[in-house]
C-alpha cells in the first residue's frame, strides 16, 4: 500500500517532539456567538499557540456535553450555524490559521450531509480530520472508508471505562492522535484531574505510538501541566468556551487569545 | 374441533442480529464511556433471560405486584356504537401504576439488582414510566432519579407528585424543547457520569442495543396473553391489532407475538398533533427520515441539516422525534402499517370510551382508539379489532378539562 502524505496534525506533533514540547488542543463551538466571530476567534487561538483546534459543530441534542458547551451550541444554532455553513466558511478560516483544525461533531449532521460528500468537502475546504463523539468504532466502517479516501485524520475516544479490547480498537482506527477521556461524565470544567488519567494513558501506550491527548475537565494551566506528565497534549474545551461566553462580547478576541496563552504556558512550549 | 393455533407458530424472529440491528435499523451510537457499560448490560441480560430463577422472580412480581394477567375486555357498547368490527381492549390500564410501563420496569429493575447497581435513572414524558420506575425502585430498595421536561412536569403534574411520594428525586429539565427528548439527554448525561453504580432504565424500545430488544422482551407478555385470551374466548385470531406508537413499547409488546400470524393486520398510531408541518406533530413515519438519535439508527423528525426537530402532541408520552428501530424495520418490511391521528381526534375518542364503556383512557392509547373509531365502521361485523389500552387517564384529567371536551 502506498504511504499517505503526512497530515498537518502528524507534522505538528512531530515538530513538538523535536522541540521536546507538549501540545495544547483547544475546542470552540463554530458559530458561537456568530460565524463571523468564529473567524476572529480561530485566528486568536492560532496566535496564542493552539497546536490543534477542534471546531465544534453545534447540535440540537449534545448529550455528551455539559452545560457550558450546551449553551454554546444553543447560541450557535440561534445564529444559524449548520455543518453546511461551517464548511462554506472554512476556506477563509483555513487561510488565516496555521494550526491543524478538526471538526468535532455528533454523528447525525454528518450522516445527513452524506458521509462521502462530507469527507470530500471537508478535504476540499482544508479541514484536517474529524472526531465524532457518538460514533463508536463498531459503527464507523462507512465513515472510515470515506475519510481514508480523502487522507483525513479520524480521532476516536478512549475512556476509563474502555477495557483493553476497546482501547486497542480505538487506537487502531485513530490517526493523528488518540483522545483519552480523563474521567466518566460529560464535558465541563473540574477543579481536580482524576487519578484515572495515568492508568488510562499507560494502558493506551501498550497499543499505540500515536500521540495521546487528554481531555474533559481540564481548565487551567496547572491542569494542562499535570496531565502532560502522562500524555502528549491536553485538550481544553469548556474553559475556553466559558471565556468566550463571558468576555468575547465586551473584550473581543484579544481576551480569549490572552486566556489561551496562559494555558499554553502550561505546556512549557511557546506559540509558534 | 378448532385447530389449536397456539401450537402452530414460529418465533417472530425479527432480530436484532448480533450487532443490534433490526434490518438496517438500530445499532449502538453512544459516547465511548457508555459503550462498555452497554456491552456489560447485554451480557448480563443474556444470562438473566435464560436463568429460570430470574424468570420465576419476574413472573411472581408481574402477578403479585403488578397485577398480571390483565383482562381482555369485549367493548360491546363501543362495538355497537361504531357498528362494524368487534372491539376488544387489552386492559394494561388496570396494571399497578396505571400503564404497561411496569412490565419493563420490573424486568430491568431485577436486572439492575443482579448487576449490583444501586441507583436507577430514567426519563419520563407522560410520567407513567417515571412512576413505574419509582415504584420498582422503592420495591427493590434502590435509589431513583427521574428526569422530566419542564413542559411535561406542568401538564402531567399528578405524576410528578406520585414519583416524589414514592421517594424518587424528580429533576426538571429546562434545556431544548423541555420534553421527553431532552429528559433522555439529561438522563444519559447522568448515566455517563455515574455509570459505576447506576443503571439507566430506558422506558421504551429506544436507545442503543440491547435496550430495544430487552424492553420488547419485557413487554411482549402483552401480546402473549392477548393471543391466548382471544383464542380461548373466541377460538380464532383477531383481524386487526391497533396500538399507539410513541417510542413504541406498548405497540411492539402487543404486536410481537402476532408477527408470524400473517392473517393478522397491525396498525401503529402516531401523534398527528396539530397538523402536518414539522414541529406540529410526532408522526415520524409521515414526516421523518432515517437518522441517529439517542443511540439508535431509526426514523427521526429532523431538519435538512440533521438537527433534531421539535415535536408537538397533546399526549406527552407520544411527543418524541424518534421511533424504536424495530418499528422502523416493520415499517420498511410493511408488516405493520403506521398512521397518525390528531390531538382533537384523540381527545374525542377518550371522551367516547369514557362515556360508552366507563373506562377513562390515557391520551396515548386514545390515539389508538381514534383510529379504531375511523376503521371499525367500515369492517364487517364478524371481524375483530384488538386494541392495546396501554394506560389509564387519571393523569390527563387536567388536559381533558382544559381542552373543553365536555
Amino acid at each position: 500500500m502506498p504511504s499517505q502524505p503526512t497530515t498537518r496534525i502528524e507534522a505538528r506533533f512531530r515538530d513538538l517532539r523535536v522541540q521536546h514540547a507538549k501540545g495544547l488542543i483547544v475546542y470552540l463551538t463554530a458559530g458561537d456567538p456568530t460565524l463571523d466571530a468564529t473567524g476572529d476567534l480561530l485566528s486568536a487561538l492560532d496566535r496564542a499557540g493552539a497546536d490543534v483546534i477542534e471546531l465544534g459543530v453545534p447540535f440540537s441534542d449534545p448529550l455528551a456535553d455539559g452545560p457550558v458547551i450546551q449553551r454554546a451550541s444553543e447560541r450557535a444554532l440561534r445564529a444559524g450555524a449548520t455543518l453546511r455553513k461551517i464548511l462554506e466558511r472554512f476556506p477563509a478560516w483555513r487561510k488565516a490559521v496555521r494550526a491543524p483544525m478538526i471538526l468535532f461533531s455528533y454523528y447525525n449532521p454528518i450522516l445527513q450531509y452524506g458521509l462521502e460528500e462530507f469527507a470530500v468537502t471537508a478535504a476540499q475546504v482544508g479541514a484536517d480530520g474529524a472526531l465524532v463523539v457518538d460514533l463508536s468504532p463498531e459503527e464507523a466502517e462507512n465513515y472510515l472508508r470515506a475519510m481514508r479516501a480523502q487522507n483525513l485524520d479520524t480521532v476516536f475516544l478512549a475512556s476509563p471505562t474502555s477495557p483493553d479490547h476497546r482501547l486497542e480498537r480505538a487506537a487502531k482506527l485513530s490517526t493523528g492522535f488518540l483522545y483519552l477521556i480523563s474521567r466518566t461524565g460529560v464535558t465541563g470544567e473540574r477543579s481536580e484531574i482524576t487519578s484515572s488519567v495515568r492508568p488510562l494513558a499507560e494502558r493506551a501506550r501498550r497499543f499505540t505510538s500515536l500521540p495521546l491527548a487528554v481531555g474533559f475537565g481540564i481548565s487551567t494551566a496547572a491542569q494542562v501541566r499535570e496531565v502532560q506528565a502522562h500524555a502528549d497534549a491536553a485538550v481544553v474545551g469548556s474553559a475556553v468556551v466559558h471565556a468566550i461566553e463571558e468576555r468575547y462580547s465586551q473584550e473581543g478576541p484579544a481576551a480569549i487569545e490572552q486566556f489561551v496563552r496562559g494555558l499554553k504556558a502550561g505546556t512549557g512550549g511557546k506559540p509558534v | 374441533m378448532p385447530i389449536d393455533q397456539s401450537t402452530m407458530r414460529s418465533e417472530p424472529n425479527t432480530g436484532p442480529n448480533a450487532r443490534g440491528r433490526f434490518g438496517e435499523f438500530g445499532g449502538r451510537y453512544v459516547p465511548e464511556t457508555l459503550m462498555h457499560p452497554v456491552e456489560e448490560l447485554e451480557q448480563a441480560y443474556q444470562l438473566a433471560r435464560t436463568d429460570p430463577n430470574f424468570k420465576a422472580e419476574l413472573d411472581r412480581l408481574l402477578k403479585d405486584f403488578a397485577g398480571r394477567p390483565t383482562p381482555l375486555f369485549p367493548a360491546q357498547r363501543l362495538t355497537e356504537r361504531l357498528g362494524g368490527a368487534q372491539i376488544y381492549l387489552k386492559r394494561e390500564d388496570l396494571l399497578h401504576t396505571g400503564a404497561h410501563k411496569i412490565n419493563n420496569c420490573l424486568g430491568q429493575g431485577l436486572l439492575a439488582q443482579r448487576m449490583g447497581k444501586t441507583r436507577l435513572v430514567a426519563e419520563t414524558g407522560a410520567g407513567q414510566h417515571g412512576v413505574a420506575t419509582a415504584s420498582v425502585a422503592a420495591l427493590l430498595g434502590l435509589e431513583c432519579v427521574v428526569y422530566m421536561g419542564e413542559e411535561d412536569m406542568g401538564r402531567q403534574a399528578p405524576n410528578v407528585f406520585r414519583m416524589r411520594l414514592l421517594g424518587a428525586q424528580v429533576v426538571c429539565v429546562s434545556s431544548g424543547t423541555k420534553t421527553l427528548k431532552d429528559a433522555i439527554n439529561e438522563g444519559m448525561r447522568d448515566w455517563v457520569t455515574n455509570v459505576h453504580d447506576t443503571h439507566y432504565l430506558m422506558g421504551s424500545v429506544l436507545g442503543p442495543h440491547p435496550y430495544p430488544m430487552m424492553v420488547r422482551d419485557f413487554q411482549r407478555i402483552i401480546g402473549q396473553e392477548a393471543r391466548q385470551q382471544i383464542l380461548a374466548s373466541v377460538g380464532r385470531l383477531p383481524d386487526l391489532l391497533c396500538a399507539c406508537v410513541g417510542g413504541g413499547s406498548n405497540s411492539i409488546g402487543l404486536f410481537y407475538d402476532f408477527i408470524p400470524d400473517t392473517s393478522v393486520k397491525m396498525v401503529g398510531v402516531e401523534a398527528g398533533g396539530r397538523g402536518p408541518d414539522l414541529g406540529e406533530h410526532a408522526a415520524r413515519f409521515a414526516g421523518g427520515k432515517p437518522g441517529v438519535l439517542h443511540g439508535s439508527y431509526t426514523y427521526v423528525l429532523q431538519t435538512e441539516d440533521g438537527l433534531i426537530a421539535s415535536t408537538h402532541s397533546v399526549s406527552a408520552g407520544l411527543d418524541y422525534p424518534a421511533v424504536g428501530p424495530e418499528h422502523a424495520a416493520l415499517f420498511r418490511r410493511r408488516r405493520v402499517e403506521y398512521t397518525h391521528v390528531s390531538d382533537r381526534e384523540a381527545l374525542e375518542a377518550a371522551r367516547l370510551l369514557s362515556q360508552v364503556e366507563g373506562i377513562i383512557p390515557a391520551l396515548e392509547p386514545a390515539h389508538a382508539l381514534a383510529e379504531v373509531v375511523k376503521r371499525a365502521p367500515g369492517m364487517p361485523r364478524d371481524q375483530m379489532i384488538l386494541v392495546n389500552l396501554s394506560g389509564r387517564g387519571d393523569k390527563d384529567l387536567g388536559i381533558f378539562q382544559s381542552a373543553g371536551i365536555l
